[in-house]
């Protein structure tokens, strides 16, 4: 540790100092899961007249639900298609900019822009160009025989979501594998150059893995993105459907209580997403911090 | 100095003449989900009102679409934060019914406050659809609207049939679009808003056909779907192949967003809605002429078609404010039901006119004669002998079993499930959003 230590001369000092930032947390973060711990074993009417406890009620029909466990898979085949595809892009383009020399600054920003369009914003640009409707993109799909319609084809409207989503977390991506990118060492890949590797086995075998510390912290980032961090471009495009294909559990927890106001079953979502979020910083706190070292 | 005290004793003066008016006023908040042109003239009627007296103000609020006009009402309760008037849709009827103690009954508010009231005065379905079991109404009545189809003139001309005669029945309006399909005189015959009210919900209702048990919900809290009736698994099943054919498109889910355009863009023939989708379609036919009918029907099913059912919404008195407001609410309301403003409402949204007086008021003034087709939807919601099944439809969480119908209908058109399959999973699938209704509310 090379921080400096500060040794408080009063002991109720740093106590003091820590209140907001724990009253904000208790507040906004602990009060709020607590409350939906508590609902997640209740039933309850709408306006909050007559509430029964219910146990495990809600998460037993939860689990049994073939929908919910549908709206599982979906979240997975959607979590994993962002990130694999936002990622590899990100790469790509991240491999390239590092050879450019002289324009780099100029691309870096230019692929940095998506990332400060709000994520609403993406969901109706995407929606725009895809609308079966108006859209340009159906339109030209047609011109080469492609009927494109996520309105009604669940695969197309899944289609549609991991585009838009991964557009948007490329530029994310690519800043930490530029970062990264510079900061492996240029005498390894000289020696390496020398012994006579060509630039395809230079990456695989001293680029790729110098890396895998950034690449690691991404894949963690990415996961929790597409599956908590998604909800404004479901909202925007396809709006969980058609007949559920693009229900992902972040948006389920949204339609079942905010829209169909079952307040039970929509908290009992929320503390399975809860538990998910737990466990994936966990992971990153002790995979990610600890384990990968040069 | 003594100038300066002048000018704040002057400035004083005038405060506290101010004062007294200004502390008198009470705000009354009523919150909407009325956008764009119908947003305008709901605040005009707010305004019309604060300006005809002085002792209540009505402070309109935009919140959104209808189920987050409702959702932000019942967290608004919730935390005590409830405005005195909010608009809920025909859909959130039963949520409301059954929350007894956040409603304050609309016939209890003008008898508390001394208010006339006179329910028979409001068109029948009206009545029929938002009174309780025992024949008292519980919100008043405010925007209703029903689904008819309009109609492109000009594609019809180009396609060679009489602009005059839209079809009649489903088997015409096959086909007519049939017909403009092959002519080209448009890329598509027909598209639809709102699968689920249009081509379901009123589908049953016109065929006489139930949509569940016990009245269709009017009858108990233990009613069961019932719409995967033969009727209704025809239409679907010949939706689904007219949209194969291209013959119909699907519009979306919920309101079906994608509907109106491809109607004003001139690619589909005939579009049904609301008729309060009305100053719309005018806005934006500028370059088409636009007819008016009534919904089509199947003539092997039924040969004189019964009423279609009412959509829109109604305003709600939320308990738990002053009685002083409550005064104001009911004076309101009053304001409201006045024909002349019933009807100036009714004309400019195409909304129906809620009372029988607004409707006359409406002939007075020759408004029909000079708009051919705008009573087209206050004849077909009030032909015929309404029986149980054309009432009206009332369940708890509709909003949640509509979104299943959407589902099972867009599973239907992907060719996941054959219509039959998709009706009978949405009734498996409504029945149990009713039972989770049942069992909270109980």
């Amino acid at each position: 540790m090379q921080a400096k230590r500060t040794v408080f001369p009063n002991k109720g000092l740093p106590y003091l100092l820590l209140v907001p930032q724990l009253a904000v947390t208790l507040i906004f973060f602990i009060w709020p899961a607590l409350q939906a711990v508590k609902s997640s074993f209740e039933r309850e009417d709408p306006f909050g007249f007559k509430t029964t406890f219910v146990w495990f009620e809600n998460y037993r029909r939860l689990f049994i639900d073939p929908l919910y466990l549908s709206t599982v898979s979906k979240t997975a085949i959607f979590a994993v298609s962002v990130t694999a595809l936002s990622m590899s892009l990100s790469l790509i383009l991240a491999v390239a900019v590092n050879r450019v020399l002289r324009t780099n600054r100029l691309y870096t920003t230019l692929l940095v822009w998506p990332y400060a369009v709000a994520p609403v914003v993406v969901g109706i640009l995407w929606w725009f160009m895809f609308n079966p409707t108006i859209g340009i993109a159906p339109y030209m799909l047609r011109a080469v025989g492609i009927s494109w319609n996520h309105r009604v084809d669940g695969v197309d409207a899944m289609v549609l979501i991991i585009i838009a989503a991964s557009w948007k977390q490329i530029s994310y991506n690519f800043l930490f594998f530029v970062a990264g990118l510079q900061s492996v060492p240029q005498s390894l890949i000289e020696a390496a150059a020398i012994d006579g590797a060509g630039p395809f086995k230079r990456f695989w075998t001293i680029v790729f893995p110098l890396l895998a510390p950034t690449t690691f912290f991404l894949l963690i980032v990415n996961i929790n993105y597409a599956m908590f961090d998604t909800f404004g471009i479901i909202d925007a495009t396809t709006q969980g459907g058609p007949a559920q294909a693009t229900n992902t559990l972040v948006y389920k927890v949204y339609t079942d209580g905010f829209i169909g106001l079952n307040i039970g079953s929509s908290s009992a979502q929320s503390v399975v997403l809860m538990i998910i979020v737990i466990a994936l910083t966990a992971i990153q706190f002790r995979y990610v911090e600890r384990r990968i070292q040069y | 100095m003594k100038k300066l005290g002048l000018l704040l004793s002057t400035a004083m003066i005038a405060a506290l003449a101010q004062a007294p008016q200004a502390a008198a006023q009470t705000e009354i908040a009523w919150w909407h989900a009325m956008d764009a042109e119908l947003g305008k003239k709901l605040e005009e009627i707010a305004t019309g009102f604060n300006e005809s007296q002085s002792e209540f103000k009505i402070v309109p609020s935009y919140k959104g679409t209808y189920p987050e006009t409702l959702t932000a009402a019942i967290a608004a309760f919730r935390a005590n934060e409830q405005p005195a008037i909010v608009q809920v849709f025909e859909v959130g009827t039963g949520t409301m019914m059954a929350a007894k103690g956040a409603v304050y009954p609309v016939y209890q508010l003008m008898a508390d406050n001394g208010e006339p009231w006179d329910p028979s005065g409001f068109l029948a379905p009206v009545t029929g659809y938002y009174s309780d079991v025992d024949g008292n109404i519980l919100s008043m009545p405010f925007n209703s609207s029903t689904p008819i189809m309009y109609y492109n003139k000009d594609v019809f001309e180009k396609a060679g049939l009489d602009p005059e005669t839209p079809p009649k029945t489903w088997a015409e309006l096959e086909t007519m679009s049939r017909q403009i399909m092959e002519s080209g005189a448009a890329p598509c015959g027909f598209t639809s808003g709102w699968i689920t009210w249009v081509q379901t919900e009123n589908l049953s209702a016109i065929h006489d056909q139930p949509f569940g048990t016990l009245d269709n919900g009017f009858g108990g809290l233990e009613t069961e779907f019932s719409f995967n009736g033969p009727v209704q698994v025809k239409h679907w099943d010949n939706l689904k192949k007219w949209a194969d054919e291209g013959l119909f498109q699907y519009g979306g889910p919920v309101g079906g967003g994608d509907a109106p355009p491809k109607f004003y863009a001139q690619e589909c023939a005939i579009y049904m809605n609301s008729s309060a989708s009305r100053a719309g379609v005018i806005n934006n036919s500028k370059e088409f002429e636009v007819g008016f009918a009534p919904l089509p029907y199947y003539d092997d099913v039924i040969t004189e078609p019964k009423n279609s059912i009412i959509g829109g919404a109604t305003l709600w008195a939320l308990n738990g404010k002053d009685p002083e407001v409550y005064k104001g609410v009911a004076q309101f309301f009053t304001y409201l039901s006045q024909p002349e403003v019933q009807a100036a409402w009714h004309q400019a949204t195409g909304y129906l006119p809620i009372t029988n007086a607004a409707y006359d008021l409406g002939q007075e003034q020759g408004y029909y004669e000079q708009n051919p087709g705008s009573d087209i939807a206050i004849q077909q919601i009030t032909r015929g002998t309404p029986t149980a099944n054309s009432k009206g439809v009332r369940f708890g969480n509709l909003t949640q079993a509509r979104t299943v119908v959407d589902e099972e209908f867009e599973a239907m058109l992907a060719g996941n499930k054959t219509a039959q399959e998709a009706l009978d999973a949405a009734v498996e699938r409504g029945n149990q959003i009713l039972r989770d209704f049942q069992a909270a509310n109980q």
